[in-house]
């Protein structure tokens, strides 16, 4: 792949505190993905869903971003206008979110809230929109696309919920998608469907995929790199594959941390106060 | 030996407006002392209710309940040396503990008003207890992170010594790896203190990591209890 | 920095935040602070005695001997004004001391204990609320004959109401939390948690409310004053100052104007004062 699908680096993102200072949330932040599937892990406070905003032009208001480098395609997001992050915002990146209930319009039904970003970013006449999001309800895997078209947010599960916004991203062809938590508010059983149906699209589709996530162990099924962060910096980045192996003491750490029946009896792994400050000393 | 905890027939109805709703039925369970059991299942199917007739907060039931030999009566709040005996901890360390009161007035108002002497030091060792540097005493629980505020909550639970400890979801609003160390941190406790838990959690790999015996719960009923091979089995 | 710009930075940097945080809470409580000042240091800086009377400089327009004008006994308005400031905050904060703490105590003991304790403070409650405010303080005053205490009573009495009722609410809510079942578990009890768990958490919303409440009291307590039923001639009180003006309203507009402003601005004050700390304390605001 000759050029990246998103480049960050040195992507900062800063908020006042209370005493007149800066607190660095995200700490010179630097990767680059084509079209392969990324996922960032961390947990609270690490960063992780700051970054991803900040990709999106959406850190809320006195928050500052600063970055060297923030392409998608090739296009430098940095400084663009709110009506220009519009454009990108639907048309370029989809962001699922991890709760449905408050992402879609309780007073709209699906098919036009699946088709607003045809409306925003198309010139697409009212029957195709149609036909299209109809096809995009199909392959996200809801049964009778033509009757959840004309449902209220309300009427729907949340596994169906997640769907529907799932289909509300894609709708539009996004190069990339961006899944904040976007299965945390679901049951276990539909956790695993939700994450393989993202991954699936993204594939289909030809986009890019950055997945955000707490949890590490679900997260490495559904990713080809992972990258973790760790109070604002990425602290290691390796393939889905070696990550059970990590030299890296926090990511061993996240790792084998679940409990479990075969931990019975044992002491969970944690990070020792050395160990932390290390880590906040470093960096990667 | 008496066991810890003996449920008897426990049964809890809730009316919502016209309907009359079993939120648990005919629960029967034994806890021997010095264990750790587990109660699990979805939401709804009732385990934070049993929890919460144990801990003396739901009073409306039918049915048997005796902690240590103990009997509870249906309708009042448990007193005296039952009382001090059940302690709980909670789902969440930012609703248990009071947003204006400093951690070391958390841990000294209860030893105080228990004739407890000398609260300052026993309040000063509760909090080392529990892994907290003294200097987090004179702050209030929003200068702390959430697992400093569970370690709070479960310091103070601990003050009156009790023998049955209940634990309703303690660390499904934390960090994975906060869930390790506050999940390390009350075994060591149990093995000091020489106490019962009772562990009530959606997450069954937490039950099978804490506890020797456990109880699966649907829809107010007891559907069955795993001993340790049946909860390793997956 | 050296230590005495560190110092400097130490004691302004809060304020400035907190102006900038919320103007309004700012400004609001400058201008009662203001008049708080004002009303301390009223002989010192009252260019006259108040109630000096000198017929010969009757209703005089502003001039730079008096500032505001005189009034139909001659007497200097501006220092009328200044005197003024204290009858109307004396009976805002004797209305405010016995109100809120009434209304509050109520709220939380019926909230807390519930059943028959609940409904008896509640019709209670009910029975106070419904009296009309105004009839009432006239009905002390007639009762008891006119003067500044028995203003404040007559307000008092019939304002402490919705304080309860919010207490209330707010303790039954926390009567089902966590917390409480953590402290209750744990042998607080009784006055204790009362007082010393639930009053804490009750008190921020209730100082909003009395912020809001004032502003009101600011008006009827005025008002009072305008029927004659507030202090007792010739003490400077701004709604009898504004009672004097209206007899010479077209010609010498500015006897009864000068305090009407003076009204409005306290009252403005401590409406953006509880705008401001309404702001600061809705949690839906962080």
């Amino acid at each position: 792949m000759a050029e990246p699908l998103i480049e960050v680096d040195g992507l900062t993102v800063r908020f006042p505190t209370a005493d007149g200072g800066w607190s660095t949330v995200v700490d010179g932040v630097r990767f680059a993905a084509g079209y392969e599937r990324l996922a960032i892990v961390g947990e609270s406070g690490s960063g992780k869903s700051l970054t991803a905003r900040a990709i999106l032009g959406l850190v809320p208001a006195p928050g500052q971003v600063t970055a060297e480098r923030l392409h998608l395609a090739g296009r430098d997001l940095r400084n663009l206008t709110p009506s220009a992050w519009e454009r990108v915002r639907g048309a370029e990146i989809g962001l699922v979110l991890q709760d449905p209930r408050f992402a879609l319009n309780p007073l709209h039904r699906v098919g036009r809230q699946v088709e607003e970003a045809l409306v925003l970013h198309t010139s697409l006449g009212r029957a195709e929109r149609r036909e299209r999001a109809l096809d995009m309800l199909d392959a996200v895997g809801l049964e009778r696309p033509r009757d959840v078209y004309h449902l209220f947010p309300g009427q729907l599960s949340g596994g169906m919920g997640q769907r529907v916004m799932i289909a509300a991203m894609l709708v539009a062809r996004p190069k990339l998608l961006i899944a904040d938590e976007p299965t945390s508010a679901l049951d276990e059983n539909l956790r695993r469907q939700i994450l393989q149906l993202i991954a699936d699209l993204a594939e289909r589709h030809h986009m890019g995929l950055i997945l955000i996530s707490h949890d590490l162990q679900q997260v490495a099924d559904f990713a080809d790199e992972v990258i973790v962060m760790f109070r604002g910096r990425i602290v290691d980045r390796r393939g889905a594959r070696d990550l059970a192996h990590s030299s890296n003491p926090y990511t061993a750490m996240l790792w084998n941390c679940r409990p479990s029946a075969a931990t019975y009896g044992t002491r969970l792994p944690t990070l020792a106060a050395a160990e932390r400050e290390a880590l906040d000393d470093r960096g990667a | 030996m008496t066991a810890a905890l003996e449920l008897d027939r426990l049964s809890v109805h809730f009316y919502n407006g016209r309907h009359d709703i079993a939120a648990v039925r005919e629960a029967s369970l034994s806890i021997a002392a010095g264990t750790s059991f587990g109660l699990f299942g979805p939401s709804g199917c009732g385990k934070s209710t049993v929890l919460r007739v144990v801990a003396g907060i739901e009073l409306g039931w039918s049915g048997q309940v005796a902690a240590f030999g103990t009997p509870y009566r249906a309708g009042q709040k448990p007193q005296g040396r039952l009382r001090r005996d059940v302690q709980m901890v909670f789902q969440d360390p930012y609703a248990s503990l009071h947003p204006r009161h400093s951690i070391r007035r958390t841990l000294e108002e209860p030893l105080i008003v228990n004739g407890i002497a000398d609260a300052r030091r026993v309040a000063a060792e509760a909090l080392a207890a529990v892994g907290l540097p003294p200097d987090i005493a004179p702050r209030t629980p929003n200068a702390l992170s959430g697992g400093q505020r569970q370690r709070v909550a479960i310091a103070r639970a601990l003050l009156l010594k009790p023998r049955l400890l209940l634990l309703d979801e303690p660390t499904s609003a934390l960090d994975m790896s906060v869930q390790a160390e506050i999940l390390n941190l009350l075994m060591d406790l149990k093995a000091a203190y020489g106490m019962t838990l009772l562990l009530v959690s959606h997450d069954r790999d937490v039950i099978a990591h804490v506890c020797d015996s456990a109880a699966r719960m649907r829809a107010g009923l007891i559907e069955a209890i795993l001993d340790r091979p049946a909860l390793a089995a997956v | 920095m050296s230590l005495a710009a560190t110092a400097r930075s130490r004691s302004f940097a809060p304020l400035l935040r907190f102006a900038r945080r919320s103007p309004a809470l700012a400004l609001g409580s400058s201008i009662v602070g203001l008049v708080i000042v004002i009303a301390l240091v009223a002989p010192l800086v009252a260019p006259y005695d108040p109630t000096f009377q000198t017929m010969s400089d009757r209703l005089q327009p502003s001039s730079v001997a008096h500032w505001l004008g005189t009034d139909g006994f001659g007497r200097d308005i501006l220092s009328r004004l200044i005197y003024g400031t204290r009858p109307t905050l004396l009976i805002i904060s004797l209305v405010a001391l016995i109100m809120a703490p009434l209304g509050i105590a109520i709220g939380i003991v019926a909230g807390y204990y519930g059943g028959i304790v609940d409904r008896i403070l509640m019709r209670f409650t009910d029975m106070a609320m419904s009296f009309p405010r105004l009839i009432l303080a006239f009905a002390f005053v007639a009762v008891l004959g006119p003067g500044l205490l028995n203003a404040a009573l007559a307000l008092a009495v019939t304002s402490w109401p919705p304080y309860a009722r919010q207490a209330r609410v707010e303790t039954q809510a926390m009567r089902r939390s966590d917390y409480m079942a953590s402290v209750e578990m744990l042998g607080i009890r009784g006055p204790r948690l009362l007082f010393g768990h639930v009053l804490p958490l009750v008190f921020p919303l209730a100082i909003v409310r009395m912020a809001l409440d004032l502003a009101g009291m600011v008006l009827i307590a005025a008002g009072l004053g305008f029927l004659g039923l507030g202090v007792l001639p010739p003490t400077a009180e701004w709604g009898k100052m504004v009672a004097d003006g209206t007899p010479v309203i077209f010609d010498q507009w500015w006897v009864a104007a000068s305090p009407g402003v003076a009204i409005l601005i306290l009252s403005l004050g401590f409406n953006l004062m509880a705008d401001g700390l309404r702001d600061i304390m809705d949690p839906r605001h962080g």
